[in-house]
């Protein structure tokens, strides 16, 4: 498995917010893909969207309360047309699978089209570790591997590298000096690239989709990367997660429509791959051996759960990271795993550990930003409150220690349900704040409750009259 | 003025504990404007916090005692106004899932619902009105807090209300829909991330030429001016009621 530090948010975020070039290139950057996807929907009509956006939660709805009808036709299909289907419950059986094959056929070199999967089992340290070099063919993911980093977003890994930082990284590992502009760079990656290319063994690559009545694999691209990784090599392994499944071919047409819109503001993208199985005796390209990997790594456990299911119908597209307030000041890095940003903070949790993950769930201001750009109208601050209750309130086993907060919720009812007390309290407050208040507001202050709001925003003071003391004198002065 | 209805709305106000505990000036105007509009205001005593910091923090058994004061107070209302759309949302949307199928609270809260109406909402759509005959002589640009524009889906209405106003010049505030970052118990658990959305939000409101930044509600609002006073703006932070309430005779908060 991937490094798990969801645990460090609170100390990883911190160090983003202080990163100042970070945040000038975030504000940038993430701006761009959010005008563009508003662009996008804007060309072809709200109107349309908003239908294919129904359309398309209902098949997901669908697909995922079906999920074993289709995941039998899905594998009846492959299987029919020569492929190999196998199941990987956890990362180790993913990555054990992968290696098996790699050693029966004596595989060495594999290029790899990139998947967020094959980061969730940390695919690459693995293929290292048997003797199988991995080397990434998108060019994002291509120079992060160059620096061994993680993803920064879900569909641009190297978006916290300049093209400064990159030319530098192209100097410093390839040993090539002077590159400024970005043509130069991805021809440079191309070139060095093209000979890998040729010469692997083994392709890797993920889904966007699974198709179950055709059991095809499909993969869209912007770079053509893809194409190569599943028809150069003899044997190709696509590595997908449970919930990229879909019904039919027209289903598709939806997705299609919907995701390159929603993730880079593309119509379409460049490249749309359908793979069916290993080639054929009248074709000249393409692997002789497929095999399909079709991997749980925790999904199950949202599946299981009635309101965060619904994270299974997201299709990676990255907009709700794009357009949340929160990721465009922590950035990627900071959720400590594969899947940053909202949807992250739901499905990192669970696949992970929800203790661990326990800072995750509140890390949001719950604006709903998220729910509103998400193409499949995923409901994410209903999923986080869901997850914030049961890491309160929750069994044994999701329940963090949170002392202090539940005696603050204990005391904060008490108050609250009680009218008198609450005068009480309140005047009390009242007469203790007077030496503190300056022009009717309280400033900076050491005082623990408070210093975490008073340290950047001034708190009003307490009048002396609340509103109710108002309405009873007001009434009785009514009644006079 | 509207014109004059032959029969008396009525409505009850809950009036949010920010108000109460905080800012009476919102509540003593929440109160003027709806009786000025010829609704028949009541203030059902036993109420404080519709439960709502409870909730999001995760405690649903505590929010829950609070729903069922809350509810059985209010069940009798007509209309139910809120100053805060926050607080309405909470009412409307939450309250009904904190009980189970077979709690008699769950229909009580299924039936108060649907009277539970945000303060501008309930001018707009149901008394109809949208000059309210305020005056206010500044420029003053509006921002969209986001339970009320993304829960309750209302932006059109504090809006029209604030082009009516005589002598007010409403000016748009770029990345309106953008969170302020207050979040309630989100700006003190994460006070840095809270703050960076913060001074975005306050870069955006100075880039207008706009005195005053309205919204309708206290939360985001007192957020917003934490900031500004803190670092001695000239601009003012104010809640819709305050706009609509014959603001030119009020002092500054």
């Amino acid at each position: 498995m991937a490094e798990i530090n969801t645990d460090q948010f609170p100390q990883a975020s911190a160090k983003a917010l202080n990163n100042q070039q970070l945040q000038e290139y975030l504000t940038r950057s993430m701006g761009n893909f959010d005008s563009a996807r508003k662009q996008a929907i804007e060309d072809v009509s709200q109107e349309i969207w908003e239908g294919l956006r129904e359309k398309a939660r209902q098949i997901k709805k669908h697909t995922i309360e079906n999920l074993d009808y289709y995941l039998d036709l899905l594998y009846e299909n492959v299987t029919r047309s020569g492929g190999f289907v196998h199941f990987a419950t956890t990362d180790g059986q993913a990555r054990d699978i992968i290696g098996h094959i790699s050693k029966n056929r004596g595989l060495t070199k594999a290029i790899k089209s990139k998947s967020m999967v094959s980061e969730e089992v940390g695919l690459n340290k693995y293929l290292e570790s048997v003797g199988v070099e991995p080397i990434e063919t998108d060019l994002g993911e291509y120079i992060i591997q160059l620096v061994d980093e993680t993803p920064f977003h879900i569909i641009a890994p190297a978006l916290h590298k300049t093209r400064q930082q990159v030319g530098e990284i192209f100097a410093e590992k390839l040993n090539r000096p002077g590159l400024n502009t970005i043509e130069d760079m991805a021809g440079t990656a191309r070139e060095i690239l093209r000979d890998k290319l040729l010469s692997a063994d083994l392709g890797i690559t993920g889904a966007n989709f699974l198709v179950a009545e055709t059991g095809s694999v499909v993969l869209v691209t912007n770079e053509g990367n893809g194409r190569f990784c599943t028809s150069k090599p003899n044997v190709h392994i696509a590595l997908v997660g449970m919930e990229k499944l879909i019904p039919s071919i027209e289903d598709l047409s939806v997705f299609i429509r919907l995701l390159p819109k929603a993730a880079t503001g593309q119509r379409i993208t460049s490249y749309t791959t359908h793979v069916f199985g290993p080639k054929t005796l009248s074709e000249e390209d393409g692997p002789d051996e497929f095999h399909l990997i079709i991997v749980d790594n925790g999904r199950s456990k949202l599946l299981e759960d009635p309101v965060l299911r619904e994270a299974l119908y997201c299709i990676r597209c990255g907009a709700c990271l794009n357009t949340c307030p929160i990721y465009r000041k922590v950035g990627g890095h900071s959720y400590g795993w594969v899947y940053p940003g909202p949807i992250g903070a739901v499905v990192t949790p669970i696949m992970t550990g929800l203790k661990k993950g326990k800072d995750l769930p509140f890390a949001s201001s719950l604006c709903g930003a998220c729910r509103d750009v998400c193409p499949l109208k995923i409901d994410i601050p209903h999923m986080l409150l869901n997850m914030r209750s049961k890491l309160m309130e929750g069994t044994s086993d999701q329940r963090k220690r949170g002392v202090t907060e539940k005696l603050a919720s204990f005391a904060y009812k008490k108050l609250m349900i009680n009218v008198g007390a609450l005068s009480i309290f309140r005047y009390i407050a009242y007469l203790l704040q007077k030496p503190f208040i300056r022009n009717g507001y309280l400033g900076k202050t050491s005082i623990p409750i408070l210093k975490n709001w008073t340290n950047s925003r001034d708190l009003p003071g307490i009048p002396k009259k609340r509103f109710s003391q108002i309405w009873e004198e007001d009434q009785f002065k009514e009644q006079q | 003025m509207s014109k004059t209805k032959n029969y008396k709305v009525k409505a009850s106000i809950f009036i949010t504990c920010l108000v109460d505990q905080l800012f009476p000036a919102v509540g003593t105007g929440l109160v003027s404007v709806l009786k000025k509009a010829g609704v028949e205001v009541t203030f059902p005593k036993n109420q404080t916090c519709c439960g709502q910091p409870l909730f999001n923090s995760g405690f649903r058994k505590d929010a829950k005692e609070l729903a069922k004061q809350n509810i059985e107070e209010l069940a009798n209302s007509e209309y139910i106004v809120v100053p805060s759309g926050s607080c309405a949302a909470m009412m409307k949307f939450v309250y009904k899932d904190l009980f189970g199928e077979n709690d008699k609270m769950r229909s009580m809260a299924s039936s108060l619902s649907p009277k539970v109406y945000e303060f501008s909402e309930f001018i707009v759509k149901i008394l109809g009105v949208t000059n309210v005959g305020a005056t206010y002589r500044e420029h003053v640009t509006y921002h969209p807090s986001c339970h009320l524009l993304r829960e309750q889906q209302v932006d059109m209405e504090p809006k029209a209300l604030l082009d009516e106003v005589c002598g007010l010049v409403l000016e748009k505030l770029e990345d309106e829909t953008v969170c302020c970052g207050f979040g309630g118990t989100f700006s003190v658990k994460y006070p840095g991330i809270s703050e960076a959305m913060l001074m975005d939000k306050i870069q955006r409101i100075e880039e207008t030429s706009a005195s005053t930044v309205v919204a309708c509600d206290l939360s985001c609002l007192m957020h917003i001016d934490g900031a500004l006073r803190r670092k001695k703006s000239p601009i003012k932070a104010k809640h819709l009621i305050e706009i609509l309430d014959n603001t030119e005779s009020l002092p500054d908060r």
